[in-house]
């Protein structure tokens, strides 16, 4: 599903923000991507988005590697791989049915199912109620809640989530956690990046990767990890 | 379909700014407007006074028809050369009466005529050059009864001077208004989409190709382009109106200088939207 092979990432002013990273996530699997402030933790989202190309080495999503996939065919990475964020981007001048609608209708779902498909997007992750009103009046949780159906808008294999509960109190937290569960037993991988890592620990079974100043140095899946 | 219809959205959602937008490239292309109808006119007044430039060869008085004919035959052949037309000795006494009223007598006293035959040669547009001007009238001089040939070289050096000096002005400040316009057009249609960046990095976060993300971008700068040249149209032909009501009579510039202004603008919206764009596309 999603193969990173030997891969680092150096940004001209930055510096090396992955070095030399490499790892597998099956289909369906659960993955904790954690580490401090700065480990690479998004570069790894991204560079999984392919909103970035790694310096060195190869990502493969599917059936796409970021050394074939040419900047006019990164859409179809995209549509594979949903994208949730801490600050859930959403258009605020639209409602929550409206900011799922259009990711539908910007990849071309035909007009008459928007609507319907939106609404059940919503209902999937339990905001139907909350349709009509306007993202920017939504409580964090449900702005969450719609961003996550967004990322679901077609049908993505993995859906990448870059510190998703960061700016949820715990009871939100809570309920976002468990529609990541809900999703990923549908057979979809997550992968979520984040450094609390006492949320981590209440997801025993879980795989956990951690990172550090840009190298993956542990992994539960693993005896060992070569640094 | 979804571009015209979000195109037109971008409209009904900020009016303000989209009104705004088409407001400066309105003035933007105001100000190439008026420098058209201020060059067009001056054109048109050097045109008029370029008119008048001529050569006329005086003759002989011994001169025979058979000879006069020839030679309007040969110098209408003459590149450059429009028209030919003789000027007997009467009709230019006739002409110094009526150019020079105050000298009435002195002419009606005469008991000979001392005015000569001449040829009005007379050029055709666009070789009225003091070099044209100038063969012209050698070439007539080569006849041996044509006893002086004039053209007046110092006031055709000074109208060609003044056609240069237009020509070099409208192309400099025509190309520096024009460049001004495009760069306030950029400006203001890159401020248009960095407003709406959030719909551009949510469309490119769940996948919409990059040509279904330009699109109704191109087209809402096409229309703010085309909003701002009629804006610019509407504005200089009122301008146009007061100057001729109240000032003086000018021309209104050529149907063609006015296509070519809206799609200008439409081409500049257009342009600048794809640029700021892609731009946009590059980044996220």
């Amino acid at each position: 599903m999603i193969k990173l092979t030997n891969v680092s990432k150096e940004y001209p002013k930055r510096g090396f923000a992955l070095r030399d990273v490499s790892l597998h996530v099956p289909k369906g699997e659960f993955v904790f991507l954690t580490g401090h402030s700065g480990s690479g933790k998004s570069t790894t989202m991204r560079l999984i988005h392919m909103a970035d190309r790694p310096s060195e080495g190869e990502v493969r999503v599917a059936a796409y590697s970021s050394k074939k996939v040419s900047d006019r065919d990164l859409w179809k990475v995209r549509r594979r791989v949903g994208f949730v964020f801490q600050d859930f981007r959403l258009l605020p001048g639209r409602t929550a049915l409206e900011n799922v609608a259009f990711a539908l209708e910007v990849t071309g779902t035909r007009r008459s199912d928007i609507v319907a498909r939106a609404q059940r997007l919503l209902g999937q992750v339990g905001l139907s109620p909350k349709a009509g009103a306007l993202a920017n009046e939504l409580s964090g949780g449900e702005q969450q809640r719609v961003a996550i159906a967004r990322a679901l808008a077609n049908e993505p294999y993995v859906l990448l989530a870059d510190e998703p509960t960061g700016n949820l109190d715990d009871r939100a937290t809570r309920g976002i956690m468990d529609l990541f569960w809900d999703i990923n037993a549908s057979g979809m991988a997550v992968v979520m990046a984040t450094h609390d890592l006492a949320l981590v620990g209440r997801y025993a079974h879980a795989r956990v990767l951690e990172l550090d100043a840009g190298r993956l140095v542990y992994d539960s899946a693993a005896t060992t990890v070569e640094g | 379909m979804y571009a015209i219809r979000e195109a037109l959205a971008a409209f009904r959602r900020a009016p303000l700014l989209t009104g705004l937008s088409s407001a400066m490239v309105g003035l933007a292309l105001l100000v190439v407007g008026l420098f058209g109808l201020a060059a067009h006119n001056l054109d048109l007044a050097l045109s008029a006074i370029e008119e008048r430039v001529e050569v006329v060869a005086y003759l002989r008085d011994d001169v025979r028809q058979n000879e006069i004919d020839l030679l309007m035959q040969e110098l209408s052949e003459v590149e450059g050369v429009r028209s030919v037309r003789y000027v007997s000795k009467r009709d230019a006494l006739d002409r110094a009466r009526t150019d020079l009223p105050d000298f009435g007598e002195l002419f009606s006293d005469l008991a000979v005529n001392p005015l000569p035959q001449s040829l009005e040669i007379e050029l055709q547009p666009g070789q009225r050059t003091p070099e044209v001007v100038e063969r012209v009238a050698g070439d007539a001089m080569v006849y041996p009864f044509v006893e002086d040939a004039r053209y007046g070289q110092e006031w055709v050096d000074r109208i060609f001077t003044l056609r240069r000096i237009g020509a070099g002005a409208t192309a400099v400040l025509g190309g520096t208004f024009a460049a001004v316009a495009a760069l306030i057009i950029a400006t203001a249609l890159r401020i248009a989409i960095f407003a709406r960046r959030d719909e551009i990095y949510v469309m490119r976060l769940v996948g919409a190709r990059n040509g279904f993300i330009r699109r109704p971008f191109l087209l809402e700068g096409a229309l703010a382009g085309l909003l701002g040249a009629l804006i610019a149209w509407g504005l200089t032909y009122t301008t146009y109106r007061v100057v001729y009501a109240y000032l003086f009579a000018i021309a209104w510039i050529p149907q063609l200088w006015v296509l070519g202004g809206i799609s200008a603008g439409v081409v500049f919206g257009v342009v600048s939207s794809g640029l700021a764009v892609r731009r946009h596309l590059r980044e996220i």
